[in-house]
């Protein structure tokens, strides 16, 4: 048997999504910009795609630009806007425990002389309002708030911080990176007061390389990557069209009877939480009274006395796949430093996994996961370092 | 330009009788490893290994390959003038010169050679006749027999060759010369310099690797793969043993004091290795300890680990600084792979403070409480052998 519980690191794509990429790769595969038939074929698809995801957010279609996924999104977010408004000011505000693609564009400003402020979050992972409001000065121009946490899976009421650093400070733009919480919830950027998203493909079943950015009509983004002018010189380059292709189609997939989607995801996360709360020296982190208020998918609990590293691969040798932090950043050494900033105890830092779960998880998954969990832990704590 | 190369052996020109042996497998190495880039001819001849390249070839990526033949301690890019004629091997020189000596300004030797015998001049005449005419062309060379900046070498044969530069090779003796060891090799920086140093002087190489899943990770096996890989450029194909030690290291941890773990760790390594190492007829095992370095490796515990081994364990870092060891592995291109951040997480069976000192009859009688599961476990970790076939 095997469960793959590493959901929030990359999913599956969908066969209607694999089916679309092989047609645009296959048989409509003409260059968008070419002149001809094959050329028009192929910038049907952008289009159409195009269509979709801004319907999908209550959006114009000028108002999306495709990327190479999440990360180029964050950084023509971040990098784009403070330069095309650095004359307004240089000053921006984050909060303690973004992802790598936030936190290094943001320290490259840094670099540039732009200077950074970083709000921080409570126990659940909750941006400390007052104090992010505090920060706000003359110069801030820019304010960015990642929705749903990769690593914990806390998620932030975007509309109430944006109200709140909008009714304090109205021209400063607000940045949301979505990555992990679009194809999760609706998101209504102009009625949640967001200018700028960021979306990745993979993590709802569209292809790895997909992307976009939302930027509100009339926001200021210098563009990054310089070209041919495509994307009306925002995002130069032949468009990757079948990731695009793929990437609308998986919009239009995970938004289609999205509500039961998302209840099948709060049921296996709260038989997981059932199961791990059976379990000795076993904590969950960033996990309020409400189940629903945090994100559907991400579970993160930390086993007392068990390196992540040896629990995880132990688990994988019986077919079941997690993270131990968040597999962008675990690759490197380093602790994590979402579980830090939620206060995780220092001892539990490197004792901590990731869950996370998608529409193709199965009830069956969990039950394996935790059965073997419970095997496996006790087993891997008589061994610790004496 | 250069149409060929000349490649000179230092310490192969000692050995007596069984030369020829040495000379054919320098040949045959050279053989296998440009068969990689294109179709060159390998000819052993005179004291020299010749290698003609073919009509498009590149010209850095051909030095990289013979860089890396053991036994080669010279190589020399040769231009070739397609001509006898004196007129023209003349012309050939002259033009030689100019183009890779753009400062005309040193002293200069002509070396000759003829292999045609019956070519109307000497070498003698032809170092003397070609030495003038180098100095009429070009103003700021001096000849100076004894201690030139430059040493131009004529050799007249079907063709004439024209060399000057000589390019440093690895030296040591060509593979397959020296028998065959088992190398232990980790994912850490030593243990592959070690493999690299001892098949230097044509020495074979396999190589026995212990993982411990889940303690450590497929990355970490896959990092020793592509470790071996590196060094199979140098070696020559290696067979790799990876063997699964899991079992076998919590028993230790359960049944022994803990501050003897890795000794004790170690001996039972060595144990399977040397197996293996009988098995495939290997002459001794090789491991990259250097005296010191860790507790694991004091001269008590190289004493106590070395115990357990009938055969000759070879250590060639044994006097090494780390530092030492790093600009080598640097050298031979490991080090960017050792460093990878995949190392073994099996901290929990590091002590905090392992002894230094073991003293062999109390570690022994540690040993004596795996008596009941442990000669079972090592059976099976020898059955589950994987085998790993490298380059």
């Amino acid at each position: 048997m095997e469960a793959y519980l590493d959901n929030a690191a990359t999913t599956r794509v969908s066969d209607g999504v694999q089916q679309i990429m092989s047609q645009t790769m296959l048989a409509d595969f003409g260059n968008p910009s070419s002149m001809h038939r094959k050329g028009m074929e192929a910038e049907r698809y952008v289009k159409e795609a195009r269509e979709c995801i801004a319907a999908s957010l209550k959006a114009e279609p000028k108002e999306i630009i495709f990327t190479s996924g999440g990360t180029e999104a964050n950084n023509m977010a971040l990098i784009g806007a403070a330069y095309a408004n650095r004359r307004a000011g240089m000053h921006i505000i984050t909060t303690q425990f973004e992802h790598a693609s936030v936190h290094n564009p943001l320290l490259f400003l840094e670099e540039l002389g732009f200077s950074i402020d970083f709000a921080p979050v409570d126990e659940y992972g909750h941006v400390k309002l007052p104090e992010l409001l505090d920060l706000i000065r003359e110069d801030t121009i820019l304010v960015s708030i990642m929705y749903v946490n990769n690593e914990v899976g806390a998620v932030q009421d975007i509309a109430a911080i944006s109200t709140a650093v909008k009714a304090k400070k109205p021209d400063v733009l607000f940045h949301v990176d979505a990555i992990q919480a679009y194809g999760k919830y609706r998101i209504c950027p102009k009625k949640e007061g967001i200018d700028l998203l960021s979306v990745s493909g993979h993590k709802f079943h569209g292809p790895k390389g997909s992307g976009f950015l939302y930027v509100r009509d009339k926001v200021k983004v210098k563009p990054l990557i310089f070209g041919g002018g495509q994307q009306k010189g925002m995002r130069s380059g032949t468009e990757n069209v079948p990731g695009i292709a793929g990437l609308g189609k998986a919009v239009q997939e995970i938004y289609s009877g999205h509500e039961v989607k998302r209840e099948h995801l709060y049921m296996l996360k709260a038989r997981l939480l059932t199961g791990l709360q059976e379990m000795e020296d076993v904590t969950v982190n960033a996990v309020p009274e409400e189940l629903t208020e945090c994100a559907p998918h991400i579970v993160s609990a930390s086993f007392a006395k068990v390196r992540s590293e040896v629990l995880l691969h132990a688990l994988e040798d019986k077919g079941v796949y997690v993270s131990s932090g968040s597999a962008c950043s675990s690759n490197h050494p380093g602790i994590s430093g979402s579980l830090q900033a939620i206060g995780v105890k220092k001892e539990l830092l490197d004792s901590t996994l990731r869950f996370s779960f998608s529409v193709y998880t199965t009830v069956e998954e969990i039950d394996y996961a935790i059965e073997q969990l419970k095997v496996i832990v006790p087993m891997l704590q008589k061994y610790t370092r004496r | 330009m250069y149409k060929a190369f000349l490649l000179k052996y230092a310490e192969i020109g000692l050995k007596g009788k069984n030369r020829g042996v040495f000379e054919n497998a320098l040949r045959d190495q050279v053989q296998f490893n440009l068969d990689k880039l294109g179709k060159y001819h390998v000819l052993r001849e005179q004291g020299r290994i010749f290698v003609e390249c073919p009509e498009e070839y590149d010209y850095e990526e051909t030095v990289e390959a013979l860089k890396k033949v053991f036994g080669v301690w010279g190589i020399c890019p040769v231009v070739v003038i397609e001509s006898t004629e004196w007129e023209q091997i003349t012309a050939g020189v002259i033009d030689y010169v100019d183009k890779f000596y753009p400062e005309k300004n040193f002293t200069f030797k002509v070396e000759a050679k003829r292999a045609n015998k019956q070519y109307p001049m000497t070498s003698p005449e032809i170092c003397v006749e070609m030495g003038s005419c180098l100095l009429e062309h070009f103003e700021g060379l001096k000849v100076d027999v004894h201690e030139p900046q430059v040493r131009i070498n004529v050799e007249v044969r079907n063709k004439t060759y024209v060399y000057s530069h000589i390019i440093p090779g690895p030296g040591g003796m060509p593979v397959g010369t020296g028998g065959k060891a088992m190398l232990l090799l980790s994912g850490g920086i030593d243990s592959p310099v070690a493999g690299y140093m001892i098949a230097k002087r044509g020495v074979t190489i396999e190589a026995t690797y212990f993982h411990a899943p889940p303690y450590t990770s497929e990355r970490a096996k896959q990092k020793v793969v592509d470790l071996a890989k590196i060094i199979s450029a140098y070696t020559g194909p290696i067979k790799l043993h990876v063997v699964n030690f899991t079992d076998i290291q919590l028993y230790i941890y359960e049944k022994c004091p803990h501050e003897e773990l890795t000794i004790i760790m170690r001996r039972y390594m060595m144990k399977i290795a040397e197996h293996f190492a009988e098995k495939h007829k290997c002459l001794g095992m090789i491991t990259g300890e250097s005296i010191g370095q860790v507790a694991s490796q004091t001269m008590y515990s190289l004493a106590a680990t070395n115990a357990v081994c009938k055969m000759p364990v070879y250590r060639p870092l044994i006097g090494f600084d780390k530092q030492e060891i790093v600009e080598i592995s640097q050298k031979i291109k490991t080090f960017e792979t050792s460093i990878e951040p995949y190392e073994d997480c099996c901290t929990i069976f590091v002590a905090k403070h392992p002894v230094t000192r073991p003293i062999l009859s109390v570690i022994e009688k540690s040993e004596e409480n795996l008596a009941e599961k442990i000669d079972e476990l090592i059976k099976t970790a020898i059955d589950t052998v994987e085998v790993i076939e490298i380059g």
